[in-house]
């Protein structure tokens, strides 16, 4: 089965990251397909970002979202963006200290679109300390509500993508995600 | 020890350069094609290489030239800007016959045009860029794996064949993440040395047409110019017979190994009523769209060309023999569509989706085009 | 060698490519002279030197020369040649190159060669001309002078080279000319053995199109007249930029130490390889 996940947000939050691992997670060590792609804009910095993962137990053909079901927002400006590329039923998932769900209440209502909250960056804050591991920690909340991959291939390319020495941080910050 | 890795196409191009060999790079940064340039500027120290920054485009294929003479495996990277600068020096290698690879990441053009959008408006500068006679050969990947396969084969050819190689890949495949197997028991072409400076000729007119190279300061004290030139390599530059008899030859060692040079693949194109050919980044959006418009039923097949140059003509007449249309799909406004239209235009009706703008087409796109072409 | 030479330098040369396409007069011929002497005055191995040049009258020479040479294009001698040097360090790389080469379509390699420090020889032969596409203004040419594309005359402000080259970050810069042939040789050879950037232009007669259109007709007259005009560098620190116009100011325009660009690219990959090597590893099949 294929499945398309988009994450949205702005430049600097790691929504890049988040993706590259959720690819990794799915394509190293779940065995299935993942082609993660992104969209650059001119800016070094800021900035609208997104950053979009396809995974399917079958061989990839056409690299790009042609139908969202996963639809991440970790931005206002990507909810107000993007909620309207999130098919029929989909998922959503956002932060609600950077979003506000209401904005786009009618669009949720009239799709029949599943809504799940993950206050990524209050608990990256307060309860890990480092504001900088939120998108790990979002990474936890997509693994559960979404089970697009598995939480032990997550683990591992967490592992495998962060920086030698907050290895520790960031599982902290991934479990926390996912026991939301 | 085979290695599984996600990694960006960029990513991969510079570790199969480096498994091909490849040991000096020379470039100047430029936008979608940094991150080949980036990895090698750390990987290539680590194997004892060497990384060059240059002062422009023009520079950074000049380098390579003399990397290569001075018998180092040796490429670089850029986009449509740049690869319009390295024209001269390109055909420079094609008449002095250096083998060396060259990237170009392409992106939305002419001129600056979308620096961070695909594109495939490069694929006859590839062709026909630099002025006069010569084969190239161009390789265009659809994945990320290719892209790694491609750069491997790239600098095998480069070396069986002593020519420049191209591999014209694009934003897409240059940015996107995939998974990578490099495997261990790769087949390297190393490069062969004459056997002895005796009666030794760099540009002899053998039959193959590919003579050994020699390296400069392993004292075969050769002469290299990109003026005409006899066997020797020397000036000879108003004997009709001695051009001609170069760039023939030239030439002919690419078009007479078409056999072994041209890759491509074909689906479901015997009793097809429709073939799509694609090559590059949109052969993702084609296979797709055939996949679902032969569920609808439809008698369709694809071809994907990984091998733009030298066109593997024979190949695409004989698949496309059944079929009553062709739909050629290009991230430009139609350049190998006419390379096509001539070889099949015989027993079919050739049609093209032109698609600019820095998007991939989409399937559903190319599945509309099929629905309205019909077939038969 | 079998027989007595007729020229000691003979033995340097392709025999089988002469004569050469050179005109009478030309100082191109005094120019290989000098680097001959000036390469055995600095005891360099022949074998060991690789010669690189563009295109133009000058960069003929490393043709005529019996050692490996690459004869490429217009401008960009000093792009292929910083690849040759940075893929066999071990090389001794001289480059030849003519004032419209260097400093024309060549400017910026020329300026970034001498920044990088890297270790090349540069012979700029400065003829005031393009000789090799029929006399027309280069970018030396002397204000007032005639050339076919400045049949009244230039009215621009030519580069000073050496000095140029020097400003730009070269460890060894100097000019001389034709006719201070002592001078030359010691520069060539001070600039081969100087491991960063040497250069060394070298104001030379092109009496078929500069004297025939600037009313010096003979090899001779041109040589007066250039030796005439010659002033000397701690000369002309003293006098007025006025009086400067038109002379050429001969001596050393740099010569000190600063590291090298192929020696700290090597060190990089030693220190990061362990001792591995890139030279002539296209060969090997086991990389």
């Amino acid at each position: 089965m294929r499945r398309e996940i988009r994450i949205g947000g702005f430049g600097g939050q790691g929504i890049l990251m988040a993706g590259v691992i959720i690819g990794k997670a799915a394509s190293l060590f779940d065995n299935n397909e993942a082609v993660q792609t992104q969209s650059y804009g001119p800016e070094a910095r800021g900035g609208a970002s997104k950053c979009e993962v396809v995974i399917s137990d079958h061989e990839i053909d056409y690299p790009k979202v042609q139908n969202l079901d996963i639809f991440v927002a970790m931005s206002n400006e990507a909810l107000i963006k993007y909620i309207g590329d999130l098919r029929d039923n989909g998922t959503l998932i956002v932060d609600p200290g950077t979003t506000d769900i209401e904005d786009v209440r009618d669009h949720i209502e009239a799709h029949n679109i599943t809504v799940f909250e993950a206050p990524a960056g209050k608990i990256a804050a307060e309860d890990i300390g480092l504001l900088i591991v939120a998108n790990i920690v979002m990474v936890g909340a997509i693994t559960k509500f979404t089970e697009i991959i598995t939480p032990d291939a997550a683990k591992e390319a967490i592992l495998d993508s962060v920086p030698p020495g907050t290895e520790d941080k960031n599982i902290a910050a991934f479990e926390a995600g996912y026991s939301l | 020890m085979t290695e599984e890795l996600f990694i960006q196409g960029n990513e991969a191009c510079a570790k199969g350069a480096l498994k091909a060999g490849c040991r000096l790079f020379a470039g100047y940064p430029i936008t979608p094609s940094t991150e080949v340039a980036e990895t090698l500027a750390k990987e290539l120290p680590k194997v004892g290489g060497s990384f060059i920054q240059m002062e422009d485009e023009i520079a950074s294929a000049g380098a390579i030239i003399g990397s290569s003479w001075g018998g180092t495996k040796s490429m670089t990277a850029t986009s449509g800007p740049g690869f319009s600068l390295m024209q001269e020096n390109i055909g420079y290698a094609f008449i002095t016959e250096t083998p060396i690879v060259i990237v170009d990441v392409q992106r939305g053009s002419p001129s600056t045009g979308q620096p961070t959008m695909a594109a495939q408006g490069d694929i006859m500068q590839a062709r026909w860029g630099s002025h006069g006679d010569y084969e190239p050969i161009v390789l265009s990947p659809s994945s990320v794996q290719e892209y790694f396969d491609f750069t491997v084969r790239a600098f095998n050819l480069a070396e069986k064949y002593r020519t420049p190689v191209f591999v014209m890949s694009d934003e897409v495949v240059g940015h996107m993440r995939e998974k990578v197997i490099i495997r261990d028991d790769l087949e390297i072409i190393p490069r062969v040395k004459p056997e002895s400076s005796e009666n030794y000729l760099p540009f002899r007119n053998v039959k193959n047409g590919t003579n050994p190279m020699p390296a400069f300061g392993q004292g075969f004290d050769i002469h290299v110019t990109g003026l005409t030139h006899d066997e020797r390599g020397y000036p000879d530059t108003d004997d009709p017979k001695t051009h001609e008899t170069l760039v023939k030859r030239i030439c002919d060692k690419i078009l007479n190994n078409k056999d072994d040079i041209c890759d491509i693949v074909a689906e479901d194109t015997e009793n097809a009523d429709i073939v799509v050919i694609s090559y590059g980044a949109p052969v993702r959006s084609m296979i797709t769209a055939v996949k679902n418009a032969q569920a609808e039923g439809k008698k369709v097949g694809y071809i994907k060309i990984n091998t733009p140059w030298p066109f593997p003509d024979e190949q695409i007449y004989e698949l496309t023999k059944s079929a009553s249309d062709v739909i050629v799909i290009e991230m430009n406004l139609g350049q190998l569509y006419y390379e096509i239209d001539r070889v099949v235009k015989c027993h079919a009706n050739t049609h093209l989706i032109d698609k600019i703008g820095g998007l991939l087409p989409t399937p559903n796109e190319i599945l509309a085009k099929i629905e309205d072409v019909g077939g038969n | 060698m079998e027989q007595e030479s007729p020229n000691k330098f003979l033995p340097y040369m392709r025999k089988d490519r002469l004569p050469h396409i050179f005109c009478t007069g030309c100082g191109n011929g005094t120019i290989i002279s000098a680097f001959l002497k000036g390469m055995q005055k600095a005891e360099m191995d022949f074998e060991n030197i690789a010669m690189v040049s563009g295109i133009g009258c000058s960069s003929r020479i490393p043709g005529y020369m019996e050692c490996d040479s690459l004869h490429t294009t217009h401008g960009r001698a000093l792009s292929f040649a910083t690849g040759l040097k940075v893929s066999n360090p071990d090389l001794d790389v001289v480059v030849f190159s003519g004032d419209g080469d260097a400093a024309s379509i060549g400017g910026n390699h020329l300026i970034h060669a001498a920044r990088k420090n890297i270790d090349l020889t540069v012979i700029c032969i400065n003829n005031n001309i393009y000789g090799m596409t029929g006399g027309q203004i280069s970018p030396t040419s002397p204000k007032g002078s005639i050339g076919t594309t400045a049949p009244y005359g230039t009215d621009d402000y030519p580069f000073k080279l050496a000095e140029l080259v020097a400003a730009a970050g070269a460890t060894y810069s100097a000019r001389w000319t034709t006719v201070q042939i002592d001078n030359l040789v010691g520069s060539i050879k001070k600039a081969l053995k100087n491991p960063g950037f040497s250069f060394v232009e070298v104001a030379s007669q092109c009496p078929t199109y500069f004297g025939r259109k600037n009313k010096l007709r003979t090899p001779t007259a041109m040589a007066v007249t250039m030796k005439m005009n010659t002033v000397f560098k701690s000369e002309a620190d003293r006098m007025r930029e006025k009086d400067l116009e038109g002379k050429i100011i001969v001596g050393e325009f740099a010569d000190k130490q600063r590291p090298d660009y192929t020696d700290n690219i090597q060190k990089l990959s030693e220190a990061k390889s362990g001792g591995k090597t890139l030279r002539y590893s296209a060969y090997m099949d086991d990389i």
